[in-house]
């Protein structure tokens, strides 16, 4: 999740507003399912089950430690093996081991946010270890040599005219653009790799303590298959990602689900507890559950932050932010895109590094009101910023802009005293003159001024405040209001 | 949320005019139409005057520092109000919801601003809410359509206040655009920051305002109104956007 090399926030939200395809896809992504989710929400047979769930998960994470053990111990019972990596380092080091020892040449995945989080696929690639993404839209992303641009639907960016073409060049079929064609095409390409792959590795939605098992949740059937018919199977699983009852990961799901793709379950849901017993013949020899911490461990530890944690990454917030709808996924130089990945990415991978993160979204809000465990977006977006004005020193923050800090020291100065504020007033209102166009409005502005008047003219300051009118008219036989000025006496200048 | 205290008529309590820098520099149009309906149901009006800004710009930009100084300003300069009355949203967004997270770790400052969070209120708020008031006795003769701001809508509940207070205005037919309450794109430092994407959002708040069929767009935030029509004038378009105070304040025109 380095930025260094790509291009900036800015820049990459201009390509994903010039690209007329991801328009029409994202506007089509956010009228059906962002509005959809928003109408379950409010239509909910139980209204108070999203506050419900949300308090188990803190609950939960409250209690971490305590779970990861009974989770690992009940798949160590069953003969799987659990590894906790503090890294992503590690957690690399721990699956290309394991696939040298175990002479694996061919990789089947199932779609795992973390797995590009931890970058897995050039470290096994380094090993001359050939990896295949089994979930159809990973698996055109992949082939196109390109990266996820939402959650769930990771080649939102493409329409079918360019998949047709990839699939003619890379899958050798003529060019076709019919989706049932494309899909048939993609899924006999991919089954030979399913028959053939070593290793099957997948991510984990939700692993659940009590059972100790992990749970998948998938529409297409690959990981029902990547899952059971390589000889491995090695799942990875960011640390937060367990719920402590049967209970839970029942109202859980139904959440996931619904917020995700409006239904009311998945196509398959597959619950893996350890490799398959002996004599049975379905089912991987091994299984090995990688449970992830790679910064999440900091981000349980800072109370401001630790929501986030309660994140099931159903991308319902990317379906609704005004601000994704329009720039599209890769903008975000990271697996995470939309409102979340605006906060957790800098949070796992640095705050300066992703400052435009932090700051380039509006505010709106419209992210706590669709996400299924309510967590405020917005409000950790004001204290990621908060850090960035001041620096801090415990998240190796430093202050992010003198120029704008210097701005706001000055506008408190201002909007400090009544005097001040009103010689400013006055000086502009002089300053402006020159800058008022024919229609009366401001349709130029040089510096900081301009990111405003490039396309949208500003109204000038009145040629008389509130305060002057309310002086000079309105406060006049009002006999109720007398006295207004002693407290301004008090506080006045 | 904090229960609204119904008031009576027959003794109206004084309503502070708490009214936001923007109002106050560039729009003090929206706040005389304030004070007009205001004086036309009888209330009796103070004007706190040495009031500059709530602090919002600062604490949006993560600046609690100088937020918080700011906001102690005006805690002081108002707490004596019985009730303090504005024409944003955001504003009183931010002096409900924010006030008191900016002094979570003073006690004493913590207890001041939840006592004035508790009588803050927005404009279509207070006379809907607190006064039961939904006709003005306004008339505006136009095809109407309401922007619903972030801040307001989502932040405080506030949807349904501004559209009763519209139905209710002689001559005036509301129409609703699609997806009226999607951000307009302005968010503050944002607008200046990443103007190509805030551009985009604006251009399709104005797309659902032409297609609604509309000739007026009414709002309750004059920050997103003048982001909307700062966007429209360059774009040539010749449709009145107003706050709902003008609309409201209306009358005497008819």
């Amino acid at each position: 999740m380095n930025p260094s090399s790509q291009p900036s926030y800015n820049e990459a939200a201009r390509q994903g507003l010039a690209n007329p395809c991801l328009q029409r896809s994202l506007h089509g992504l956010q009228a059906h399912y962002g509005k959809g989710a928003l109408a379950l929400w409010r239509t909910l047979p139980d209204p108070t089950l999203r506050s419900r769930v949300k308090a188990r998960r803190m609950q939960t994470l409250a209690h971490l430690d305590l779970v990861l053990e009974q989770l690992a111990d009940g798949i160590r019972a069953r003969g799987g093996q659990v590894f906790f990596a503090a890294t992503e380092a590690e957690a690399n080091e721990y699956v290309r081991d394991l696939a040298c020892k175990r002479g694996v040449r061919r990789v089947v995945k199932g779609k795992s946010m973390l797995s590009a989080e931890i970058g897995i696929d050039a470290a096994l690639a380094a090993d001359g270890v050939e990896v295949v993404e089994t979930d159809l839209g990973e698996y055109i992303v992949q082939m196109a040599g390109s990266t996820a641009s939402h959650i769930i639907a990771p080649c939102i960016h493409m329409d079918r005219q360019q998949i047709g073409r990839l699939f003619a060049k890379h899958l050798h079929i003529p060019y076709t653009d019919d989706p049932p064609t494309l899909t048939r095409a993609a899924r006999k390409a991919l089954r030979q790799h399913l028959l053939t792959a070593d290793m099957g590795l997948t991510g984990c939605n939700f692993a659940c303590a009590e059972t100790g098992q992990i749970t998948l949740v998938s529409n297409e059937g690959n990981i029902r298959m990547a899952t059971t018919m390589p000889r491995l199977h090695v799942a990875l699983m960011g640390m937060e990602r367990i719920v402590a009852t049967l209970d839970d990961q029942r109202d859980l799901l139904q959440l996931l689900t619904q917020a995700a793709a409006l239904q009311k379950l998945s196509t398959y849901v597959s619950c893996v507890g350890g490799p398959s017993p002996a004599g049975d013949l379905d089912g991987p020899e091994e299984f090995h559950l990688v449970i992830i911490d790679n910064g999440r461990s900091r981000i349980l530890a800072d109370p401001e932050f630790r929501e986030v944690l309660a994140c099931i990454r159903c991308g319902a917030c990317l379906n609704i932010c005004p601000v994704y709808g329009r720039i599209g996924g890769h903008a975000y130089g990271s697996p995470y895109s939309g409102p979340i990945g605006a906060v957790v990415t800098p949070l796992l991978s640095g705050i300066n590094l992703h400052a435009d993160l932090c700051k380039g979204e509006t505010l709106c809000g419209a992210c706590r009101d669709v996400c299924p465990v309510a967590n405020d977006l917005p409000r950790m977006l004001a204290a990621l910023r908060h850090k960035l004005a001041y620096g801090d020193p415990g998240w190796h923050v430093r202050p992010q802009n003198r120029l704008e800090a210097f701005g706001f020291k000055l506008w408190r100065k201002i909007v400090g005293s009544k005097k001040c504020y009103e010689s400013f007033l006055k000086f502009f209102r002089a300053l402006q003159r020159p800058f008022i166009g024919p229609q009366g409005m401001i349709g130029r502005l040089p510096g900081f001024g301009g990111g405003w008047t490039g396309g949208r003219d500003l109204p000038p300051l009145a040629s008389s405040s509130f305060r002057e009118r309310w002086r000079q008219v309105h406060s006049k036989n009002r006999t109720d209001c007398a006295g207004t000025e002693t407290e301004e006496q008090r506080h006045g200048g | 949320m904090t229960p609204l205290p119904k008031l009576s008529l027959c003794q109206p309590t004084p309503v502070s005019l708490f009214i936001p820098c923007l109002v106050d520099a560039m729009f003090p149009e929206v706040g005389e139409a304030m004070v007009s309906v205001f004086d036309r149901l009888g209330i009796p009006l103070l004007y706190p005057e040495g009031q500059t800004c709530c602090g919002q710009p600062a604490f949006n930009s993560g600046y609690q520092r100088e937020a918080a100084a700011v906001a102690r300003r005006f805690i002081d300069l108002i707490e004596g109000a019985e009730a303090i009355v504005c024409p944003s949203g955001s504003c009183v967004a931010m002096v409900r919801h924010h006030y008191p997270e900016l002094f979570q770790d003073d006690p004493a400052m913590l207890e001041r601003a939840v006592a004035i969070s508790r009588k803050t209120f927005e404009f279509t708020e207070y006379l809907v809410d607190v006064l039961g008031v939904t006709e003005i006795g306004a008339v505006f003769p136009a095809r109407a359509t309401y922007h619903d701001s972030c801040h307001l809508a989502r932040t405080l509940g506030i949807r349904e206040q501004p559209r009763q207070l519209l139905r209710h205005v002689r001559d005036l037919h509301l129409v609703e655009m699609a997806s009226a309450d999607t951000c307009c794109g302005f968010g503050g430092t944002f607008s200046v920051n990443y103007p190509d994407i805030s551009l985009a959002l604006v251009d399709e708040k104005i797309d659902n305002i032409l297609r609604s069929g509309a000739d007026i767009v009414v709002g309750c935030d004059v920050s997103c109104l003048m982001n909307i029509r700062g966007r429209m004038t360059r774009r040539k378009e010749t449709l009145q956007v107003l706050h709902i105070a003008q609309v409201l304040a209306s009358a005497e025109k008819a």
